[in-house]
Parts: C-alpha cells; sequence; structure tokens
C-alpha cells in the first residue's frame, strides 16, 4: 500500500543524499547501543567457551539438557494455554460488547478496563491473585463457606502450573478484547444480510461468512497473546520465587547466578528465546497483512 | 429491528460471558481490597498508613517516577525529530525503522537486560589497547541510571513510535512545515512550537503508557540493582502480608488513572502490553 504510493514520488525526487540520513542517525544509533549490541552480543557469547574460543557446546546442551527443554516445553505451553483460553474468552467477551447487542455504555466500560487489566501484571498482580485465590485467599473462603468446595483439598494450587495459568490469563484476555473489538466492528452489516437474504441461518452465517473472515485477525491476536505470555518474567517470579522453571525463569537464575551459574548456557537460552518470539512475530505480520485485505 | 424481534432477541450468552469476564476482572481487586482493610478491625486503614510511613516506599516510588520522566522525556527527544525526519523527507527509512520499533517485541526484558549488562559491565577502551576511556556503565550510578532509562527506551519504544507516528498522519506535517519554513522559522522552531503542539494528543498516550509500563517494572530494575518500586514492592511481599495488599491495590488505581487519561486523551484507541 505504501510502496506503491511511494514509488512515483521517489521517481520524480532527487536520489536521497547521504545528508538526509543523518536525520535518522541518532534513532538508528540508540537502537544498535541498546538494542542490536546487547543482543548480537549474546549470540557471539553462546557460540563462544569461557575460554574464548568456539564452540557449539552451549546450544547442543540446549537440546541436550532436560531442564532447558522441559524449562522451553513449560514456558509455550503455559503460553498455548493462556492464549488459547484468554483468546477465547477475550473474542467472546468482545463479541458480546460489539455485536453481540449488549447495551453500548457497556463497550467503552470494558474497553478501559481492558486497558487497566492488559497493563497491571508483575509483583501487584500476583499479590492480588493470592489475596483471591491463596489459600486464605477471598474466592477459597467463599467456596468452602458457601459451596462446601474446598479448592486446595481438590488438589487446587496458586503456585502451580494451573494457578499461574489462571493469573495470566487476567493480562491475557483483555489484550485480545482490545485486539478484537475493531476487528468485530469491521464485519460489515451489508455481509449479514446478503447472507440471510440467500437463506443462511446465525450459524451458517458465523462458520462461513464471518469466522473465515475474522480468522486472521483471531490468529494473529491469539500469536501476539502468545509472545505476551512467552516473554513474561516478574509476574511467575514474584507468584512463584522461581519454583515454577519457565525460561524466563531458568535465564534469570543464570545471571543471577545463585544455583546454577552458567552464563554460556544462559545466552543460549536467551537465543532461543528470541529465535521463538522472532518465528511468532513473522506469523503474526504475515496474518496482518492477511486482515488488512478485510478491513478496509 | 422490531421490538419483538429484539425482545426474541435477548442477549443471554453476550451477558454469560460478559458477566464471566467482568468477575474475573473485579474479583482479584476487591479480593486484595478486601484483605487489605483485615489488618486491624479496629483501624481498617492501618495497612495504608503502615505502607505510606515507610521512608523506602516514597523512595522508591519517587525514584521510578523519576526514571518514568526521564524515559518519556528522552523518547520523545529521540522519537519525534525521527518519525518527523521519516514523513517529510526519507520515507525510504519507513521499513527500516518500523521494523526496528518492533524488535522490543521479539526481545523479552530479561532478555535485553542480560545483554546489557553483558555489554556494558565492561569498560571502554581505546580500540586495541589497554587504556581506559569510561569505566563499566554498571559501576556507577549514574552509568546504571543511564543503562536502565535507555533499557526502558527500548521496551516503550513500539508504543511511543506508533504514538507519534499516528498523530503525525492525522496532522498534515509537510504543509505544516512549509508554512512555517516560508515565514522563516527556523528548525528548532518548527518542531518545538508548531510539530510538538500539534500532536500533544498522541504525545500525551504514548507518555502515559511509557509510564504505565515504567513504574513498577521489576525485571531491569532488579537486574541492575536499580532501587525502584517494582524490587521494593518485591521485596515488601516477602516479608510482610497487608502492606503489600494495600499497595498493589494503590498500584492498581495508578494504571487506572494513567489508562483512564488515555481513553480521554486518544479517544479510546489505546493499548499496551507492559513488564509482565
Amino acid at each position: 500500500m505504501a510502496d506503491t504510493a511511494m514509488k512515483p514520488a521517489k521517481m520524480i525526487s532527487a536520489p536521497v543524499n547521504w545528508k538526509t540520513w543523518l536525520g535518522v542517525a541518532p534513532f538508528l544509533l540508540f537502537a544498535v547501543l541498546f538494542l542490536f549490541l546487547p543482543s548480537l552480543r549474546l549470540v557471539t557469547a553462546s557460540f563462544t567457551n569461557p575460554d574464548g574460543a568456539f564452540t557449539l557446546e552451549n546450544v547442543a546442551q540446549l537440546v541436550s539438557e532436560p531442564f532447558i527443554l522441559n524449562a522451553y516445553k513449560l514456558s509455550i505451553q503455559i503460553s498455548a494455554i493462556t492464549a488459547l483460553g484468554g483468546g477465547l474468552l477475550g473474542f467472546l467477551m468482545a463479541y458480546a460488547v460489539t455485536v453481540g447487542g449488549l447495551p453500548k455504555p457497556l463497550r467503552s466500560m470494558l474497553i478501559t478496563f481492558s486497558g487497566v487489566a492488559s497493563n497491571f501484571a508483575g509483583v501487584p498482580l500476583a499479590f492480588a491473585f493470592v489475596a483471591t485465590l491463596g489459600r486464605q485467599g477471598f474466592v477459597t473462603h467463599i467456596l468452602k463457606d458457601y459451596f462446601g468446595l474446598s479448592l486446595y483439598d481438590a488438589g487446587f494450587n496458586l503456585y502451580s502450573f494451573a494457578g499461574l495459568s489462571l493469573v495470566y490469563m487476567y493480562f491475557q484476555f483483555p489484550l485480545m478484547v482490545l485486539i478484537m473489538a475493531p476487528a468485530l466492528d469491521g464485519l460489515k452489516r451489508e455481509w449479514r444480510e446478503a447472507a440471510e437474504n440467500l437463506g443462511a441461518n446465525t450459524t451458517q452465517y458465523w462458520l462461513k461468512v464471518a469466522l473465515p473472515v475474522l480468522l486472521p485477525s483471531i490468529l494473529g491476536a491469539m500469536i501476539l497473546l502468545f509472545g505476551n505470555a512467552f516473554g513474561a518474567y516478574a509476574t511467575a517470579y514474584a507468584l512463584t520465587g522461581g519454583r515454577i522453571g519457565i525460561v524466563t525463569i531458568q535465564i534469570g537464575a543464570q545471571i543471577r547466578g545463585d544455583v546454577l551459574y552458567n552464563p554460556g548456557l544462559g545466552y543460549a537460552m536467551a537465543i532461543g528465546m528470541v529465535v521463538i518470539m522472532a518465528v511468532s512475530l513473522a506469523g503474526y505480520s504475515w496474518l496482518q497483512a492477511k486482515t488488512e485485505r478485510w478491513l478496509k | 429491528m422490531n421490538f419483538a424481534s429484539r425482545l426474541r432477541k435477548v442477549p443471554f450468552w453476550s451477558w454469560v460471558w460478559f458477566i464471566l469476564g467482568a468477575l474475573y476482572f473485579v474479583l482479584p481487586l476487591f479480593a486484595t481490597f478486601e484483605f487489605s482493610l483485615t489488618w486491624d478491625p479496629a483501624n481498617p486503614l492501618k495497612a495504608y498508613q503502615r505502607a505510606f510511613e515507610d521512608r523506602d516506599f516514597w523512595e522508591t516510588f519517587l525514584y521510578s517516577n523519576i526514571l518514568a520522566l526521564a524515559t518519556i522525556i528522552f523518547s520523545i527527544l529521540l522519537i519525534v525529530p525521527t518519525a518527523y525526519w521519516i514523513r517529510l523527507r526519507l520515507p525510504e527509512a519507513r521499513r527500516i525503522v518500523e521494523f526496528i520499533t518492533l524488535m522490543p517485541f521479539v526481545v523479552p526484558a530479561i532478555v535485553l537486560v542480560f545483554g546489557l549488562i553483558r555489554i556494558y559491565s565492561s569498560s571502554f577502551n581505546v580500540p586495541f589497547t589497554d587504556i581506559q576511556l569510561m569505566q563499566p556503565l554498571t559501576n556507577f550510578k549514574a552509568g546504571t541510571n543511564i543503562l536502565i532509562v535507555a533499557g526502558y527506551m527500548v521496551l516503550a519504544m513500539p508504543y511511543m513510535y506508533r504514538s507519534v507516528d499516528t498523530g503525525m498522519r492525522t496532522v498534515d506535517i509537510r504543509t505544516l512545515t512549509e508554512a512555517a519554513q516560508s515565514l522563516g522559522a527556523s528548525w528548532y522552531v518548527i518542531i518545538s512550537q508548531i510539530i510538538l503542539p500539534n500532536i500533544r494528543s498522541a504525545l500525551l498516550s504514548g507518555a502515559l503508557l511509557t509510564f504505565a509500563i515504567v513504574v513498577g517494572e521489576v525485571t531491569l530494575a532488579s537486574f541492575l540493582g536499580v532501587d525502584a518500586f517494582g524490587p521494593y514492592l518485591f521485596l515488601l511481599g516477602q516479608h510482610r502480608a497487608y502492606e503489600p495488599a494495600a499497595l498493589s491495590f494503590v498500584s492498581f488505581l495508578l494504571t487506572w488513572l494513567a489508562m483512564g487519561l488515555l481513553q480521554l486523551v486518544s479517544g479510546g484507541q489505546g493499548q499496551a502490553a507492559g513488564a509482565h
């Protein structure tokens, strides 16, 4: 879109002077100093042994060391589960306030609240859930006193994988709401009317028209949620104190160096994260390009 | 749609999803608030009094706000001229700069801080010699402050750049610039007195998002050893029960305030995902 608009102008105007590029030099310098160099340093360091020689050992450990494989598995699992769960709940809520027929004021209320909740993370969020679903938590007590259901006797534990997933959901589904509400607005009334005129019922309309149109944005949003959870550190650390060994926690342990200090391995794990995030972002921008066709 | 068909379509499931989600939102906040009041039945606000009496709270909280302010100012100084220049003179750079502003999504905070520490914990020497130009940034306070503000600028970059760029799209930068130039304005006057005031709501929304990301951030602050509010709250949570709950509730209200203002200035376009 922007490219085709740019081309004629480019032919008319004089070739870009190198001095013109100086205008973005400070930004590029900043990016090099504080984004690219640190990232590149990790790449080179993950192929270097403590004596400074080239090695593939760290990268080999990445796929052979059970605790690292397990860390990636946990991180991917928790990100995928909360992306799916948060994505589903977020989609349904966005649906409810856009085309679902709820009163208009609820919509702006939900959007504002989603803006807050998607930013409410880290330490305060962990504390809030301890007060809610911890052993002495508010909901734990209500369920016990009024419904006779003892969560902790039933095997639930907030400081576990399931508990951490519930906490992550708190910043996951609001993000989905924020992304999906505009996308659902993009569903044109004419499409529904056309489908109904041709004799389609509601289910057929959703399965054959609405969902196929929305699918790229739903998948794209879920990838974003995946990345959102994958990079999370503070929330998990504050809640479990590092007992659940997701990748970010393991990398943190490598930097702190209190238990298992092996920087080379830490670098390699960090690079592994960057690769996974890069792949998901590439998937996201590909889906984003597909979505824009419909939302114009 | 007539009344009968509207009645037929009472959005039952819509209400179910909405209420389910609303409970998810509200219960943890209510539970935190309720818990923070239970310390002393005679004085429900005791947890808040104790939390606010702590000097460390004020010091770390003030410090985090200063860091947020510094991040916002330097981000604006860096990003506004860049976005402006790209729109005005250098559309060729758009793709690469947009790509760079997305990079922080790919490099999680924990990875970024790992990289920053590895690079800047060694001293700067004259190339190929042992002559030291500057000691490692991680070794002295001002150096650490530079590192953490730079790190926060990186974390906030996607949001700040998008806000500013969107703001510049809505006002006609080129015409404004040409008009100012024909009246003899200098570049400094053009940017500070014409461009900045015209994109102030975009700047404000970028600033509020940055604020929400920086105040309470834990990962960068704790690994760089900075006494900011995030690590303080974390440590407090290790030793105390009621004050952390009170402060969690307060920091929720602050996020609420920032996002509420954001809604006001941006008309509901704001979204972010900060330092989880």
